[in-house]
Parts: structure tokens; C-alpha cells; sequence
């Protein structure tokens, strides 16, 4: 997974300097309820962001609820005590304001992009929604958002060729109870089954403000904007301390090998392996590897499968970082004609060479590079700057972890990629899927075993 | 109501720490002392004005022309070389020439090889991307400022040197007929594809895929790319557009020693074939056996964008389908639950482009979810209120300033100006020109552009299930079609 990089820009002659040192200038509060607020000044346009991380995500969802941290995201646009349903759209568009919400295993997140007079109208929908959310809840309401998630499932997931390799791969790369073994999108029967008693539930254990972060980020006088959030949030009293998620270790002992049939054209196999967690030793190391094997021409797996030989379509590789573990993918298309196993065996070996003999410095200099000129992209606009702040925030306690997270990269040297290599890419360990067109099992990789979504 | 400084980190020294959190203190005894009033939103006060800098115009020694666009904070800079022209030129049986220049273009240039440019633009962790759209081409470079120098040169090379291997053209050609063999499986591509093909035909550029179809990819030559490339990047027809923290006397030695020596010559012009408008409202529908949903696409041939009715336009589709609160959206979506998504838009080009209202609904509602489009394009053209017209039009106005944050949204404008040969100060009088739409405008261009009983309605679902509801609903003639009466047969490699 990218980390989206940002900066601010301390000395602009450092940077030129090569002697960078990335930084976004922020203060932080804390308000006695609990909630921590990040503000970040940046006059270049009249905008501003909020950026709202409630510190839940489909990690946290109990067995026969699945997909219901998502559910639950989209409820938080219906109104609020005080906003009646519609409103909180109609007023912030009305503003010149966009905004959206998105969830994932770990953290549901949310934001307003408005002109910078428009801050205070922000300020007041966020904390509607977390003060009083349930004063305008409804049954109905669950039931009108139920529909539209489900169809968001199948618009991303059903009707989509390889849709569902993502519920297949995230089911077998971990333990059955593990919160990670299901889809943040979760089932069609526990969407169902989602009730508005849950819903209560819900709100109540998770979103309060001891359990959120927000980021004000843009055109804003900072002291200003941390009046406004006083007086907005303060009156939300703290909840319950949430209590850390408990996971069953991950244990990915044996290599799986599976075959999926699907309304595709060409087969396409993918291989993924247990790794490092977001930020501990080796997730970076991944993400350098990641670009090694498959980022650009002269990758080793785009110069062979791609190029050279022209067996595959395309080839991707990267690691997806998140809190409690990570996983490493590696995925490839065959052309028509060739087979899963031929793409398998090419992977295969240069893997098997990435642990023998290393990559060329130039290699592990060049994806360094690319990293390093990422983090300035991130630095361009205020809402990337304002979710990266909230993610260093809640990840390491610093937002400012921006020189810190860069230095990850930098550091890696081409005995880390072989040690990684060899630590976390075995053969005995890791999934590996051929999804074939229907009635084409012949296309898969070597010893499958059939499964359905 | 009491307020913790945690951290402060910045411009700060501890003293203004200290003197900061008392200060706050106070200020949150107050807030909190007076609880907020939430009977309705906090009025907004006077929204901040975009500045921009100054566009700045010059040539090199050449006759090139450049437009900079200082802009410092972050030590980047995007170059993009414009090329007015693309897809659009080329005759039917030449489609995909334009696309397949713009693709080869780094797959050699200069003295290197294709593996040996990438890896020099890779080692700066510079960008560089090329592409051809419907009436320009694109080579864009997106790099630190302290790489500048050194990616330059590179982007001059696949700009002005490509070298077209034959075997890179081979390569390219498997790997964009795999891709037309990919689409079969894509509803939403095979939805568009035929969209387009039914607004334009098969004789008119924007009715065939800009990368090109079977035959046509056979049949490509390096002469092809050669000829196009030769024809179409020079100087006389192309603009250099600079966005980034760099000054007008550094970059201009910089450009012209990469590009003041290249030779112009005269391009060609081109006469596009009339496209005939849709008079008489049909269906067509696709058969994908299985689908879990039912891709729509429904529209007629919309409005170039020099058209005099460019904000009445903007204003009218901003409520019809251009936002999440648009009736479309509103109505699919947060009514009734069909869909995760509706929506709709004019795409405007330097010929009448299309208008197109889209979604992807639930199998099993297709014929409702195109009763309530139907009945969204009629209402649009009855009186709407004035709140949900003020709504529209500051959503634009206001959401203006967000276009140009990043020097590659900056520069994207500045394309579109060129493009269009708009004025100088186009930016600086555009929401002006937002905010003095009238009311009576709006309503005038949804009659006059959106023919609810002259459109074409594209289905792409499964046909057992919704072909029956699709007929009941009697909007016109219901064509059957198969994916490859669209796509044609899936290319044999």
C-alpha cells in the first residue's frame, strides 16, 4: 500500500540541498473529552480540510457482522440531531464544500473540503454527527443505506471480472477468526442482517471523541480554528476507553493453492504471503521490494513476463500495510495461449534469485528514489496533508512523522531486500489462486484445489 | 472547556507556546461557557478569493510558445508538451495511430533504448507520461526541482527523438489487442463503448476507441507513427505549459536548450464527417448472462465547448447529475436504493461531445431505475426552486479555487485554455461568470439539451431478467445485441 507522503517544506534551500529534511509545521490540542485536534496552516488556495479518523474500522466488527463498520459509515451521512436527513450534503454543497467518508480493517475516516469560511459549518456536522447522531436515527434509515451498500458490492466486487478474489485471498490468508479474514464490504447475509439495535451499539462503544482525531488543515488562522473546535466538540462528553483489538496470531503455516473459475477471458494468478505490520521493521523494506519486482520497465518481473518474454499482460506487486499485519501480492495476467503455471514458474525464479543474490544497488536506489520524490507529491494539497498527519497521528503519535516515515525508505540496503526476501516470501507459507475462465482449469497453476466465493 | 497544548512544532518558539495556550484557555472558557447553537448552520462569513500568479507568456528562439505558471511551496515542477492534436485526426481505418504515437513515443528515444529510458527517468523519480486524447497529445513530466535538470533532456528526447523499434510496436500492438480482448469482460467499458459507437457510428473519431480496434492495430506501420509524429510534433503545432517552483529566466534557458533547436513544419487540417443527432429514442440492449447488475448509459450528442450556453449548461447538469445531492443521485441512490452511484455530464470538446447520463443498478430494478431517469430529464425542464439553484451554482463557484492546487491540476487548466484559445484572465472572471447565471437560462438549456424522447439508452445486463421490464416501460424500439455485435470477436493473438 502507498503511503501518501507530504510535506510541508521547511527551508526550501534544504530541500534543494538534498539535505531535506521534510516537516509539516502543526499544533496539536487536546480537548478534555478527550478528542485530539491537528491544525495545519497552508494559505495557497482559500480552502480548508477536515479530516475526521474514528479509530474503528471492519477490525473491530463481532462474527455475523461483517461489513458493518462500512454500513455504519454510510449512516453518518443521514443527519444528526440537529441536521435533518439530506442536509448534511445540501448544506456543505450549498458552501462550495465536497466531502466523503471511507473505511477500511483498521480506521473509518471522513472529511469536508470547503472554502475557508465554510470551516464552522464543517465543525458543526462533525460534531452533530458524533454528539447526536442517534437523536435522528431510524430503522428506515438503516434499511435506505443497507440497499445502497449492497449495491456498492456489487458494482466493486460481483460485476467486476476477479471481483471476488479479494474475499477469497483475504479468507485464506487468515485464521477464521481473525478480524482480517473477511471483506471490509462484508457479506450480503450479515449486511442483511445489520439492525438498527446494532447500530446503537455501535455508536456508542466507538464513536466518541476519546476514540477520534481531527485534522483542520488549509486556509485557517490557527488559533481561530481551535476556538472553533472547543466550542463545537466540547459539550460531547468522553465514552468508554475502546478497548485494543485482541487478534488470534496470524499463522500462515503451509501454502495453499487454489483454483477459482470466473467470467473472465484471460486467468490471472495471485500469490500472497503474511508480513510485517504498518511501520515495524520490514514494511518498508516490502514496499522497496515491491518496487523492485514489479514498479516500472525494468522491474524483474515486468522485464520477464512483460517484455521479454510477452507471456503476461501485466504484473503487480505490492505490500498492504496495516496495523496488525500486512500482506505481500504479487498478481499477473497470462496472454491468451499461456498458462498460470508458466507464470508461476518465472515468478518462481525470481524470487528464488532476490534470495540467493540480492538485488544491484542501482535497484534498491532507484525505487528509493521514487519513494523520496513521492513524499513531495504529497505535500501538494491540503486534504493529502491533512489525512497523512491524522494516519502518522494515530499510527506513531506524531504527525509530523513525515522525515521519519521517508527515513524508513532511505535506510534499506540491498542485504535487507535478500534477508526480507528470504524471511517473508517462502514457498510454504503463502496462497496462491488461479481464477480461470469457466470450464479452463487446464490454464491454472500446478496442484489446485477448486474453491468458490 | 479546558484546552491541553500538547504539541506545538513549526514556526514556534516555547515562549509563544505559552503565551498560545493561555490564550486559548480563555477563548474556550467562552465557547464553552455559551453552548453552540445548533437550531441552525453557523452563517458562513465572506469566502476568500483566489489569487493566482501571473500567467506568464514567451517564446523560444524557435517560434515555440510557453506558458509559466510560477508557483513555489513545493520544490516540483510539471512540464507538459501539448500537442493540439490527437485521435480526432486520423481517418477511421488509421484509429489508434494517434494513441499508439503517443504510446511509443518512450519506447525508445534518442540513443536509448526503451528499458534504458525508463530506467533514466525512473532513477530521478521523475514521471514522465505520454498520451493522446480525442484533440491533444501529451508529454508530461512531473519531477523534484533538483532533477530538473537532468530529466529535461529525456523529455526532449521522447518529445521530439522517438525512434519507433518495430519490435517495441509489436509488443504494443499483443499488448492492446489483449486489451480489447479484456474489455468482453468489463460492462462498464462494453456499456461506454457502445454508447459512443451509437451517438457517432463507425465513421465518425469519436465513435471508435481511441486505442483502435482489431484490424486497425493489424495494420499499424512505424510508418504510420512516423508519419503522424512528423506531422503533428513540431513547434508551430504545440505549446509548452511550465507549472512549478521555478522562475521565467531559469526555465527559459533550461527550454531552450532542450527545445529551441527543433525544426517546425506545417500540420495538417482535417474535415470531421457530421455526425447524425439522435431524433428518435431506442434501446439497446446487451446481453451479459449473470450480471449482478445492469450498466445505463443514456444520452444524445451534447454541446461543443466554445458554446455560448456554457454556464446556463454547467448550472443545469451541476442539479440534474454533477453532484452527490443532484436529483439523479438523489433519486437512484438515496431514494430508492437501485444503485451506489447516478450521475451525468456534458463532455465538451471542439466538437459537439456527448451528454451522458449514467449508473449501474441492481439487476432486478433496471426497468424502475430507467422510469425515474426518464422522469428526472422531465422535471429538469419544469420550474425548479430557487434554493436548489443558488445550491448549484455556489457548489461551482465556490469549489472553483480547488482546480488549481497541485501543478498538474494547474497545468490541466492551462491545457484547456490554450485548447480553447480562452483569454488571459479566463480564471480570474469565471466564478464571476458562475454567479451571474440566471435562473431562466437554466431552465432554457435543459429544454433545449436534454430531449428525454431523442436519446439512445444504452443496457448492458442480463437480458432473461430485465428485457421484459425494459419493453413494459415503452420507451422506444428495443434492439437485442451481443457483446461482440459491440466489441466484435475477442482479437486471436
Amino acid at each position: 500500500m502507498k503511503r501518501i507522503l507530504l510535506l510541508f517544506l521547511l527551508p526550501l534551500a534544504f530541500l534543494r540541498a538534498q539535505e531535506a529534511s521534510l516537516s509539516v509545521p502543526y499544533e496539536r490540542i487536546e480537548l478534555q473529552n478527550g478528542l485530539n485536534v491537528i491544525l495545519h496552516e497552508d494559505h495557497t488556495i482559500p480552502r480548508v480540510s477536515v479530516n475526521m479518523w474514528y479509530h474503528v474500522g471492519s477490525g473491530h466488527e463481532k462474527p455475523g457482522r461483517t461489513g458493518f463498520a462500512h454500513l455504519f459509515e454510510h449512516i453518518m451521512f443521514e443527519g444528526s440531531g440537529n441536521v435533518p436527513e439530506g442536509m448534511f450534503d445540501v448544506w456543505l454543497e450549498a458552501a462550495g464544500g465536497d466531502n466523503n467518508g471511507s473505511t477500511n480493517t483498521d480506521r473509518t475516516n471522513y472529511y469536508e473540503n470547503m472554502p475557508g469560511n465554510a470551516l464552522e459549518l464543517a465543525l458543526f456536522l462533525e460534531s452533530d454527527r458524533l454528539g447526536f447522531l442517534l437523536d435522528a436515527m431510524s430503522p428506515e434509515k438503516v434499511d435506505g443505506q443497507r440497499d445502497v451498500v449492497k449495491n456498492e458490492r456489487r458494482q466493486r466486487y460481483e460485476n467486476q471480472p476477479y471481483g471476488m478474489v479479494w474475499i477469497v485471498m483475504a479468507q485464506n490468508i487468515y485464521p477464521k477468526d481473525h478480524p482480517y479474514s473477511w471483506p471490509t464490504i462484508g457479506s450480503m447475509a450479515d449486511l442483511s442482517a445489520a439492525s438498527y439495535d446494532d447500530v446503537v451499539e455501535f455508536f456508542k462503544k466507538y464513536y466518541v471523541p476519546n476514540n477520534a482525531s481531527m485534522v483542520i488543515a488549509g486556509d485557517i488562522n490557527i488559533e481561530q480554528a481551535k476556538a472553533l473546535a472547543a466550542q463545537w466538540f466540547d459539550e460531547i462528553p468522553a465514552g468508554k476507553p475502546v478497548e485494543p483489538i485482541d487478534p488470534p496470531a496470524t499463522s500462515l503455516t503451509v501454502e495453499k493453492r487454489l483454483v477459482m473459475e470466473d467470467r473472465v477471458q484471460l486467468p490471472r494468478l495471485y500469490m500472497s504471503w503474511l508480513t510485517p505490520a504498518l511501520f515495524k521493521p520490514g514494511d518498508a523494506e516490502m514496499d522497496i521490494l515491491a518496487n523492485i519486482l514489479a514498479g516500472g520497465k525494468n522491474s524483474r518481473l515486468y522485464k520477464r513476463l512483460v517484455y521479454d518474454l510477452q507471456i503476461a499482460q501485466d504484473v503487480s506487486a505490492f505490500q498492504a500495510s496495516a496495523s496488525l499485519s500486512s500482506s505481500f501480492w504479487i498478481i499477473a495476467t497470462a496472454r491468451v495461449g499461456h498458462t498460470l503455471a508458466e507464470l508461476e514458474a518465472v515468478i518462481q525464479e525470481e524470487i528464488d534469485r532476490l534470495k540467493i543474490e540480492g538485488p544491484a544497488e542501482r535497484e534498491v536506489q532507484r525505487a528509493t528514489n521514487q519513494y523520496e520524490a513521492s513524499f513531495l507529491d504529497g505535500l501538494e494539497t491540503s486534504a493529502g496533508k491533512a489525512d497523512q498527519l491524522n494516519n502518522y497521528f494515530v499510527r506513531t503519535g506524531n504527525p509530523d512523522y513525515f522525515n521519519e516515515d521517508l527515513g524508513r525508505y532511505k535506510a534499506v540496503r540491498q542485504n535487507d531486500i535478500r534477508a526480507m526476501a528470504q524471511s517473508f516470501l517462502p514457498d510454504g507459507a503463502r496462497v496462491v489462486l488461479s481464477v480461470v475462465p469457466q470450464g479452463k482449469k487446464d490454464l491454472s497453476a500446478a496442484e489446485s484445489q477448486e474453491v468458490m466465493p | 472547556m479546558n484546552l491541553f497544548i500538547m504539541q506545538k512544532k513549526g514556526l514556534g518558539m516555547i515562549e509563544r507556546i505559552v503565551g498560545l495556550g493561555i490564550a486559548l484557555l480563555t477563548v474556550a472558557g467562552i465557547a464553552a461557557a455559551q453552548k453552540p447553537n445548533r437550531s441552525a448552520p453557523p452563517p458562513l462569513g465572506a469566502p476568500g478569493t483566489l489569487s493566482l500568479p501571473a500567467i506568464q507568456k514567451f517564446k523560444l528562439s524557435n517560434g515555440l510558445p510557453v506558458v509559466l505558471m510560477e508557483k513555489r511551496g513545493v520544490p516540483i515542477v510539471q512540464i507538459n508538451l501539448l500537442v493540439k492534436t490527437g485521435s480526432a485526426m486520423e481517418a477511421t481505418d488509421k484509429a489508434g495511430v494517434a494513441s499508439m504515437t503517443a504510446a511509443m513515443l518512450d519506447e525508445g528515444a534518442g540513443t536509448r533504448t526503451a528499458l534504458e529510458v525508463a530506467d533514466a527517468i525512473d532513477f530521478l523519480g521523475a514521471r514522465i507520461t505520454t498520451n493522446a486524447g480525442q484533440h491533444t497529445s501529451v508529454v508530461a513530466l512531473h519531477t523534484p526541482v533538483s532533477k530538473l535538470d537532468a530529466a529535461l533532456p529525456l523529455m526532449g528526447d521522447i518529445g521530439m527523438k522517438p525512434t519507433f523499434p518495430v519490435e517495441e510496436l509489436d509488443r504494443l500492438r499483443k499488448e492492446r489487442m489483449t486489451t480489447l480482448v479484456q474489455w468482453h469482460d468489463q460492462p462498464g467499458t462494453i456499456a461506454s463503448v457502445a454508447f459512443s459507437q451509437t451517438l457517432y457510428g463507425s465513421r465518425h473519431p469519436y465513435g471508435v476507441p481511441s486505442i483502435g480496434n482489431e484490424q486497425s492495430l493489424r495494420a499499424m506501420k512505424v510508418s504510420d507513427l512516423k508519419r503522424f509524429h512528423d506531422t503533428y510534433y513540431n513547434p508551430n503545432n504545440v505549446t509548452l505549459i511550465v507549472v512549478g517552483d521555478v522562475g521565467k529566466a531559469e526555465i527559459e534557458k533550461k527550454l531552450e536548450s532542450v527545445f529551441g533547436g527543433w525544426k517546425g513544419r506545417t500540420t495538417a487540417s482535417v474535415n470531421w464527417p457530421d455526425a447524425n443527432q439522435v431524433e428518435r429514442r431506442a434501446v439497446y440492449l446487451i446481453d451479459k448472462p449473470g450480471a449482478a447488475q445492469s450498466e445505463i448509459r443514456i444520452g444524445r450528442i451534447g454541446v461543443p465547448r466554445m458554446t455560448q450556453d456554457y454556464f446556463p449548461i454547467i448550472v443545469m447538469n451541476t442539479i440534474l447529475g454533477g453532484s452527490f445531492t443532484s436529483r439523479l443521485n438523489q433519486n437512484l441512490r438515496e431514494e430508492h436504493g437501485y444503485s451506489y452511484g447516478a450521475g451525468s455530464f456534458f463532455d465538451m470538446r471542439p466538437l459537439p461531445g456527448p451528454f451522458m447520463a449514467y449508473s449501474a443498478v441492481q439487476t432486478n430494478v433496471t426497468d424502475s431505475a430507467l422510469f425515474e431517469f426518464f422522469k428526472e430529464f422531465r422535471d429538469i425542464q419544469k420550474s425548479m426552486p430557487e434554493e436548489e439553484f443558488e445550491k448549484a451554482k455556489n457548489y461551482i463557484a465556490l469549489g472553483y479555487p480547488d482546480n488549481f492546487e497541485s501543478v498538474g491540476q494547474i497545468a490541466g487548466m492551462l491545457a484547456e485554455m490554450i485548447t480553447f484559445n480562452l483569454p488571459d484572465n479566463y480564471f480570474n472572471t469565471y466564478v464571476n461568470k458562475v454567479l451571474a447565471v440566471k435562473k431562466a437560462d437554466v431552465e432554457q438549456v435543459a429544454r433545449e439539451y436534454v430531449l428525454s424522447d431523442k436519446m439512445a439508452v444504452i443496457v448492458v445486463g442480463d437480458k432473461a431478467v430485465i428485457e421484459k421490464g425494459i419493453r413494459g416501460l415503452k420507451l422506444g424500439a428495443v434492439q437485442l445485441k451481443s457483446i461482440e455485435d459491440i466489441l466484435g470477436p475477442p482479437p486471436k493473438l
